[in-house]
């Protein structure tokens, strides 16, 4: 064996190295490949903001960037047309505003049990039941909003006062699918206080009950409230519950018992076809597509902010 | 023996106040859990309203038949076929590209500001509306490209819009294979791809694949992105090619959902719960995945 490498080392250790570098070669070509699939995402960001602008040029050029701004009324199919985006803004908030009315307390509730209460049986059932609610397509939860929701429960309540398409029956859905989103986040903000506070605190003499709101709560707030700015950031972006249950007729207002329209709303109508391409009413697709954007971007980086803040706190 | 006894009333229990305050601790128990089981009470309660509209919708002509503008005519065919050639071509696309990210950002980047950067921006993808990516589509792969309503360009709009969501999942699965491995295999000679390769992909792969269904099922019930590049279209034949025009199972449901009629709602209720076997099949194979490759 001596003999057998003392022959010709010369010769393997060079085909060893000259093998090495052709790996080497090889290695920096799936680097680059890497690199370039990485950039894929980039592009996207890149793209999604050059179309939105680009497209949204054509409109502005139509409709001032004042009256779009300032105006309140959204008319962009019978004349005198008006594009006014506060009608749709005030759409999305009507949605945004009960959804979360109804889902924060609840996702708190289950984020508080999941976290202080409950035993690890009842918490390995009930986590997956609760993200069950998230992954429900929305077309499937637009469904539930105008046929169960409206005609069988809001309907026999409010009578006539509501209409067929109204702003609580979507409102009502998207809560339920909101739920998960501020419960698992702020969970696992309850679950990184350290375990020192509920103990100072059981060890003063307070309940679970005060422990769980008076010192946890408290302490994960940070948490909580970036698991509300996502779920705002989902609501304003949400499509198919509110095309299908709120209706199509921009308003407003806040009072949950009207029909409205919201931004994505009249995105998707247009995109149905009721527009003719080309049409001013076309390009406002763009331009209200570039307020959404915007807008959902505000919430997102906000909720990424405090998280970032709320890491370094207990890290 | 000086001890003196309390004497015989005295007990541990806690009375007045302090007996209220525990009350009221021992019930906010079950409070919490009662609220805690509102939003998934809710749910099972419109998926039995679903079942019990539906249910009779159900036989093998519903997933045979073509759309129709008779209702109890109507199936489930020509948009069953579309939703199966979209996600499979969504599949081809998404997983290299996003594994391939994946790799880049946690085994090759430089730790530099335009790592941060392409995080932030991933997140940020992440929570971008699908709406907004089916106007990204409608854009630059319907119009720009003039690849039209077509199957081709569905899928790519998909596959940029589950994007983000399976990288992160990669990224995760990829942090989770310990750093040993990776030093063990260097140390032994090999080159850093070969690391990746043979070593922390095996690993990470369980947690990949469960990514891959989640962003997959995601699709599979995505509306608004489709509907935004023109796939709300009547297809009465089978798709054969990636340049069809298409339709979706959820698109049909959505268009059988807006009808006024009666008949029509039937359809919608059994078009989901078709739809809704799809999406929990996916989510507990990845859930399935998960559990069992927990350690």
């Amino acid at each position: 064996m001596a003999a057998a490498a003392g022959t010709r080392p010369d010769a393997d250790l060079g085909a060893a190295i000259s093998k090495r570098r052709f790996k080497r070669v090889g290695e920096s070509v799936i680097k680059l490949s890497l690199v370039a699939a990485a950039s894929v995402s980039l592009f996207t960001t890149v793209a999604i903001v050059t179309v939105l602008v680009w497209e949204s040029i054509p409109f502005f050029q139509e409709v001032p960037v004042k009256d779009f701004l300032l105006k309140t009324d959204w008319q962009p199919l019978f004349r005198p047309v008006s594009f006014g985006v506060w009608e749709l803004i005030a759409g999305t908030m009507n949605i945004v505003l009960w959804s979360l009315v109804m889902a924060l307390p609840i996702g708190l509730a289950a984020a508080i049990y999941l976290s202080e209460y409950a035993d690890p049986r009842v918490r390995r059932i009930l986590k997956p039941l609760l993200e069950a609610l998230a992954s429900v397509p929305t077309v499937v939860y637009a469904y539930f909003a105008l046929t169960f929701v409206t005609l069988d429960v809001l309907r026999p309540i409010f009578g006539d006062s509501i209409s067929i398409f109204n702003a609580l029956g979507a409102s009502s859905v998207m809560a339920v699918m909101l739920i998960p989103t501020i419960a698992s986040i702020s969970e696992d903000a309850m679950a990184s206080v350290p375990r020192e506070l509920r103990e100072g605190a059981y060890g003063l003499g307070a309940t679970r009950l005060e422990v769980a709101f008076k010192v946890v709560l408290p302490a994960a707030l940070s948490g909580v409230i970036a698991s509300v700015l996502l779920a705002i950031a989902r609501a304003v972006g949400e499509t198919m519950i509110v095309a299908v249950a709120a209706g199509s007729t921009p308003n407003l207002t806040l009072n949950p018992l009207a029909s409205i329209q919201t931004m994505t709303g009249y995105m998707l109508q247009v995109g149905l076809g009721d527009a003719a391409r080309g049409s001013v009413q076309y390009r406002s697709l763009f331009a209200v597509g570039l307020s959404l954007f915007v807008i959902t971007m505000i919430f997102n980086i906000a909720a990424q902010i405090v998280i970032k803040r709320f890491r370094e706190e207990y890290d | 023996m000086a001890v003196s006894l309390p004497d015989e009333n005295f007990t541990l229990q806690a009375t007045g106040r302090v007996a209220r305050r525990q009350a009221i601790s021992r019930a906010s128990k079950w409070v919490l859990l009662a609220a805690s089981l509102i939003g998934v009470v809710v749910l099972i309660a419109l998926m039995t309203d679903t079942v019990i509209s539906g249910w009779s919708r159900i036989s093998w002509s519903f997933f045979t038949s073509y759309p129709s503008r008779f209702a109890d005519q109507a199936g489930l065919r020509s948009s069953f076929i579309g939703s199966i050639w979209i996600l499979s071509l969504t599949i081809v696309f998404v997983v290299p590209i996003a594994i391939a990210t994946a790799i880049w950002i946690e085994e090759f980047a430089p730790k530099t500001r335009l790592l941060e950067f392409v995080k932030l921006n991933l997140a940020n993808l992440a929570g971008v509306p699908s709406i907004i990516y089916g106007v990204l589509g409608l854009a630059i792969f319907v119009r720009l490209f003039g690849w039209g309503s077509s199957i081709i360009a569905g899928s790519f709009t998909l596959f940029l819009m589950i994007l983000p969501m399976t990288v992160i999942a990669s990224q995760e699965a990829i942090r989770q294979v310990p750093p040993s491995l990776r030093q063990g295999s260097l140390a032994l000679g090999a080159t850093e791809w070969q690391t990746v390769w043979y070593h922390v992909l095996p690993g990470a792969l369980p947690g990949i694949i469960t990514g891959v269904i989640l962003a997959l099922a995601r699709a599979a019930g995505e509306t608004a992105a489709l509907i935004m590049i023109g796939a709300f279209t009547f297809i009465a034949f089978d798709n054969t090619s990636i340049w069809d025009s298409f339709t979706t199972m959820p698109i049909q449901v959505y268009n059988w959902t807006v009808r006024p009629q009666e008949a029509f709602r039937q359809n919608a209720a059994a078009g989901i719960l078709v739809l809704m076997v799809v999406v929990l099949t996916f989510n507990t194979a990845a859930a399935a995945l998960r559990e069992r490759f927990r350690n």
